[in-house]
């Protein structure tokens, strides 16, 4: 069984985002990268398949050599191989395209990313890749099941979860429940120096561009109401925002 | 030339999203000025969609038959291609729902598309095609430039306002010349019943690590019962198992923006102002003074939640 983890590279969670003066670009000085956490779950589900079903995982990524430390990181978790798309992704579109065209003949029976990236919050990687490559795509994936070339997925939908059946080759994207994310142990940390990160050039395109960004305006101060006064917060609710 | 809006339905029944979503592709079209179209996909009544007349949608298309039944992400997307090519539409506007996540990106990589997820405003024509999206999980916005000839974008929950209008609905049924692929089988629906859905609560109650415990959620609960809230948490409270994962609102966990989040014992951390700090009114009860949440909030409350929560249970009962 083959198996690609398409990740990608994002602000560390606790980071303050900013933008430069013209708004053109966000400032990324001194700002940490981390693994996008969704990809953490989807890179678990690979382990998974990997200890019960002898799968080779290969890590996929489009990005710039800042993004080897990501490449790396899932190596050590206990990734084979390593592929990055060597050029700055503009947009999900262009993500998806470059790593269909890289992947389109290699035959991976389960395609997993995370369900969207904490950056650009695209969420649209997985399911581009499933048009893309033909074959069938689930998003929002909570459980999924491989018996021979049966495929049983569970997926979120509005107010519930929805089980469905498809045949290999599938590609996923992964919400939190579907693998616990793993913590790389000493002999992954020593293997993942050996092992080689294959870079290819990027041919695709982005649908979009950025053309600006823009911080959220800033809140009016809190107005306070005092504990002993408390049932005020429903009379200003009520009477004066009518909210319910 | 026009404008697409796949009108979403719940079991043959729309809701309040789905009146947004046409106002907001009814001004895309006026925006564009070309006339706006409407798609229905699976089984509903034609008087359901006839009362979407009043929201500025006269002219909708449908796809009805066992194969469109329920939604399947690679068969909702060749049925929309398919009425893109009947209407010549070049921009397509749907709900940035979990099925209109799952079929919008198919159905653009499939029309060669520029696709935007998760907008929260009219497209700006006036050079380019410009759509504002949140990123960074709410800690900012970007302006997103549509560049291929044709567009898709899906709309988020409760990002535009409805506006009522007047008008009446022809109806076109093109199910014959739609050729349904598919590649995946249902086998299983399980829905949470007397729950409003997290993503589409307008009010949302929620709470963090200042509760304690699982088993002082009662009164969290009952307010949101009270006032028909959805209930939410923090992360912390669903990593330790107290409240299901599907409740954890934050950066990692759902993104919502209601008109009311009244958040209960929740320091307001980074990532979870991340995901609540678009909502309309933000409320915060909490002892501690410093918790940064009072800095994103409308109005404060500084006390022990196990006393200000009741009090406010009393004076929403006081208020019928």
């Amino acid at each position: 069984m083959k198996v690609l983890v398409c990740v990608s590279k994002t602000p560390d969670t606790t980071t303050k985002i900013t933008f430069s003066g013209d708004n053109k670009s966000v400032n990324y000085d001194g700002v940490k990268f981390i693994i996008n956490p969704y990809d953490e779950h989807a890179l678990a589900k690979a382990m998974e398949l990997k200890e019960k079903q002898g799968a080779e995982i290969t890590i996929i990524n489009m990005g710039t050599a800042d993004s080897d430390q990501i490449i790396r990181k899932c190596f050590a978790v206990g990734a084979d191989k390593g592929i990055r798309i060597d050029a700055e992704p503009m947009s999900g579109m262009q993500v998806a395209m470059a790593i269909a065209s890289v992947v389109k003949d290699e035959n991976f029976d389960v395609i997993l990313t995370g369900r969207e990236s904490i950056d650009y919050n695209g969420g649209m990687v997985g399911e581009l890749l499933g048009e893309m490559l033909d074959i069938a795509s689930v998003s929002y994936c909570s459980k999924m099941d491989i018996d021979g070339t049966n495929v049983t997925m569970t997926r979120f939908i509005d107010g519930g979860e929805e089980t469905l059946v498809a045949q290999l080759p599938v590609v996923v994207s992964a919400v939190k429940e579907l693998g616990e994310p793993r913590i790389p142990n000493m002999r992954g940390i020593m293997q993942a120096r050996s092992k080689k990160i294959e870079v290819i050039a990027n041919t695709a395109e982005s649908d979009s561009v950025v053309e600006n960004y823009e911080a959220p305006a800033s809140k009016a101060a809190c107005h306070y109401i005092d504990a002993s006064e408390a049932e005020k917060l429903i009379e200003i609710l009520h009477n004066e925002k009518k909210l319910f | 030339m026009a404008v697409l809006v796949y009108i979403e339905n719940w079991e043959g029944q729309f809701k309040k999203q789905t009146k947004e979503l046409i106002t907001y592709a009814s001004d895309t079209a006026n925006a564009m000025g070309t006339e706006l179209i409407g798609l229905s996909i699976g089984n509903v009544e034609d008087s359901a969609i006839e009362a979407l007349g009043a929201y500025g949608l006269n002219k909708v298309l449908t796809v009805k038959g066992d194969a469109f039944a329920s939604f399947k992400a690679k068969t909702y997307a060749c049925a929309i291609s398919t009425a893109v090519e009947h209407s010549g539409a070049d921009a397509i506007v749907m709900g940035n729902t979990y099925n209109g996540k799952s079929m919008g990106p198919r159905l653009a990589a499939s029309i060669d598309a520029s696709i935007v997820t998760g907008a929260i405003s009219l497209p700006d024509v006036s050079n380019g095609f410009l759509v504002k999206k949140t990123v960074f999980s709410n800690k900012g916005f970007a302006m997103v430039n549509l560049t291929n000839a044709k567009k898709v974008i899906t709309l988020n929950v409760n990002a535009y306002k409805v506006e009522e209008k007047s008008g009446s609905v022809s109806i076109e049924d093109i199910s014959s010349s739609v050729s349904a692929g598919n590649d995946v089988s249902i086998t299983n629906v399980e829905k949470q019943t007397g729950k409003i859905p997290l993503t589409e609560a307008e009010l949302v109650v929620s709470a963090g690590r200042g509760l304690k415990g699982t088993e002082n959620w009662g009164m969290i609960e009952e307010l949101a019962d009270l006032i028909g809230a959805g209930t939410a948490c923090s992360k912390p409270v669903s990593d330790v198992g107290w409240r299901p994962h599907s409740e954890h609102v934050g950066q990692t966990g759902i993104t919502i923006s209601p008109n009311l989040y009244i958040a209960v014992g929740i320091s307001g951390a980074i990532q979870h102002l991340a995901g609540v700090s678009s909502s309309k009114v933000i409320c915060v009860i909490n002892k501690d003074p410093e918790a940064p949440f009072f800095s994103a909030a409308d109005y404060g409350i500084v006390g022990d939640a196990f006393e200000v929560v009741p009090k406010l249970i009393e004076a929403v009962k006081s208020l019928s």
